[in-house]
């Protein structure tokens, strides 16, 4: 079976900074793959780049061996590629379901003309959204927060809204952007069956960027390492946890400790 | 979308009040000028509505007086120079508005905040030196002696009747003007609670995660710049009819101002903000006229307080009627 996404010897270069330099890897689909790495190392610039919210320098992203590099962002949304947000980027003054109702647009079947007119296909996108709306806020367990107002949400609750506003585009592959920072133990818990449900339940394709390394040893089917701007290693969570580069890109290697 | 008794019937006395309401006063005053007064403010609120469209994508509009004096501009020349109805002449200028609006939305509504703002401020002032120099625009002179609307009927029924055989010109102005400004409201309160609406306010909120769910944010843009500006061009068409004539400085920079203002005052939140915010604000300017010399200082000053104190607008005041967006 062919790879869902391929990243070939994706560079970007800002200026005389490289801040991703010739990275390879592939995600199968179905899998939860998460690309960690230490501050600086790249991380969020290739998510950027898979999600075309910024252009490749050279090299390229396929998606069922289309390119989805290179183009608008809003254009790989359509095709089912959708990143997530850390929490401040939200639609502040909507509620979490207005928000979850917006996020449909996609599934839209009547015309904006159709809208504007208040035609039969626009109504029942109307009452399809709102339905939708309310199962998806039930399976990521909103429900009881469904009519507050974005702004007014704690921290965890904002995380949960990202990835409820991500899904409601219907995506195949889904991108998140740091799912577990700033959260305690067992939010961080919460949010990893949840990301796993989504994945289970929802068929999609998860990638994720991410810092807490325990989260990211249970939930991740595999894991890519990054250390400035370079791929260092590829694998299961066991056989990233015994990388020798990986522990020197995280801990320093033991020569630089003694000074020698 | 269900409308609620209450909001009916607001909509109802709004109406009796604008169209038996106001004549009967009038009538009964004498204040005939009133008229004048009223019709501006009704052709200017469809101007600021547009303004206010604008601001629901997140941009500040300074330059709704560029678009309005083209649409002046289109339709005065339709009817003089190609005898034109002024009644064909009206959509028309709304759709040159609306071309133009699109040529120069697809370089600058890529700016944000206040870089939009003074690229729009500047257009008023652009249009103004474009009309002048111009051979079309008959340069300074301006256009005037624009006949007043021609009748129209359609298979032998008369539509509309003809303004030049009216004995009260006034009247009819301002059942125009009207009526074209609740075709707009209601345009604008279908737009804002349809689909598009949503999306734009999605838009104003945060473009980067409105295109993270495949908005195509510069479509968009584009679209309601150019509904706006269709505003713009319809109110200023008008209104050069109105006046029979129209000069480079029949819209300066100074309306532009205004035109947000109006909106500011109203209300960025209501859709119906834009009208009572233009109301305000010309009656406003008006009663500050026995200030003499310190017009312009009790003016501004209270503008600087509303805004301190009440920067939802005017409309914010009126708990209740949040719900009608």
């Amino acid at each position: 079976m062919s790879p869902l996404i391929q990243v070939k010897n994706v560079t970007k270069k800002y200026g005389g900074l490289t801040a991703n330099n010739d990275i390879s890897f592939d995600v199968a689909e179905n899998e939860i793959l998460s690309v960690i790495g230490p501050n600086g190392a790249g991380k969020s610039t290739l998510f950027k780049m898979i999600s075309s919210f910024v252009p490749t320098t050279s090299g390229e992203v396929l998606y069922r061996g289309e390119r989805i590099s290179n183009l608008k962002p809003h254009i790989v949304a359509r095709k089912g590629v959708v990143r997530t947000f850390q929490e401040t980027t939200i639609f502040k003054s909507m509620t979490v379901r207005e928000s979850v109702v917006v996020a449909q647009h996609l599934r839209a079947k009547a015309s904006l003309a159709g809208y504007f007119w208040g035609s039969k296909a626009a109504k029942e996108d109307v009452d399809a959204f709102g339905k939708y709306a309310d199962e998806l806020l039930e399976f990521l367990g909103m429900s009881p927060i469904s009519n507050e107002q974005a702004s007014n949400l704690p921290q965890g609750s904002l995380r949960a809204l990202g990835i409820a506003i991500g899904l409601a585009t219907d995506p195949k592959v889904l991108l998140l952007d740091e799912p577990f920072a700033g959260m305690n133990h067992d939010e961080t818990m919460q949010m990893v069956d949840l990301v796993r449900s989504v994945r289970d339940e929802r068929g999609v394709t998860v990638m994720l960027v991410e810092h807490d390394m325990p989260a990211v040893m249970n939930i991740s089917d595999r894991i890519v390492v990054l250390n400035f701007g370079e791929k260092i290693a590829e694998g299961t969570p066991s056989e990233i946890q015994n990388n020798e580069k990986v522990i020197e890109a995280y801990l320093g290697s033991v020569d630089d400790e003694i000074g020698m | 979308m269900g409308f609620s008794g209450k909001q009916l019937m607001g909509v109802g006395i709004f109406l009796f009040v604008i169209f038996i309401g106001v004549p009967l006063i009038i009538a009964a005053t004498g204040r005939w000028d009133f008229y004048y007064t009223l019709t501006s403010v009704a052709l200017l609120a469809i101007a600021s509505a547009g303004v206010w469209l604008t601001f629901y994508i997140g941009r500040i509009n300074i330059g709704q007086g560029a678009f309005a004096l083209i649409g002046a501009y289109v339709s005065a020349i339709l009817v003089v120079k190609a005898g034109w109805s002024f009644w064909i002449s009206l959509p028309a200028a709304g759709l040159f508005a609306a071309l133009v609006a699109i040529l120069i939305g697809l370089p600058i509504l890529r700016l944000r905040g206040v870089y939009f703002a003074m690229i729009t401020l500047v257009l008023t002032q652009v249009a103004t030196l474009t009309a002048l120099a111009l051979p079309i625009t008959n340069g300074a002179k301006g256009i005037s002696s624009i006949p007043l609307p021609s009748g129209v009927s359609i298979f032998g029924i008369p539509l509309i009747p003809d303004f030049s055989s009216m004995e009260n010109t006034k009247l009819a102005f301002y059942i125009t003007a009207c009526i074209l400004m609740i075709v707009t409201y209601a345009a604008l309160y279908r737009l804002v609670n349809s689909r598009l609406g949503h999306l734009c306010r999605s838009m104003q909120q945060n473009e980067e995660l409105a295109s993270s769910i495949g908005v195509n944010i510069s479509y968009i843009r584009i679209v309601i710049f150019a509904i706006s500006s269709f505003f713009g061009g319809i109110g200023g068409a008008m209104f050069g009819s109105i006046a029979q004539s129209v000069y480079p400085s029949s819209f300066q920079v100074a309306d532009s101002v205004n035109f947000m203002l109006n909106c500011f005052l109203g209300g960025l939140g209501y859709v119906f903000g834009p009208m009572l915010g233009t109301l305000v604000l010309y009656f406003g300017w008006d009663l500050l006229f026995e200030f003499g010399k310190y017009q312009m200082l009790i003016y501004s000053t209270i503008l600087i307080l509303l805004i301190r104190f009440l920067p939802n607008g005017l409309l914010s005041l009126s708990i209740g009627k949040g719900d009608k967006k």
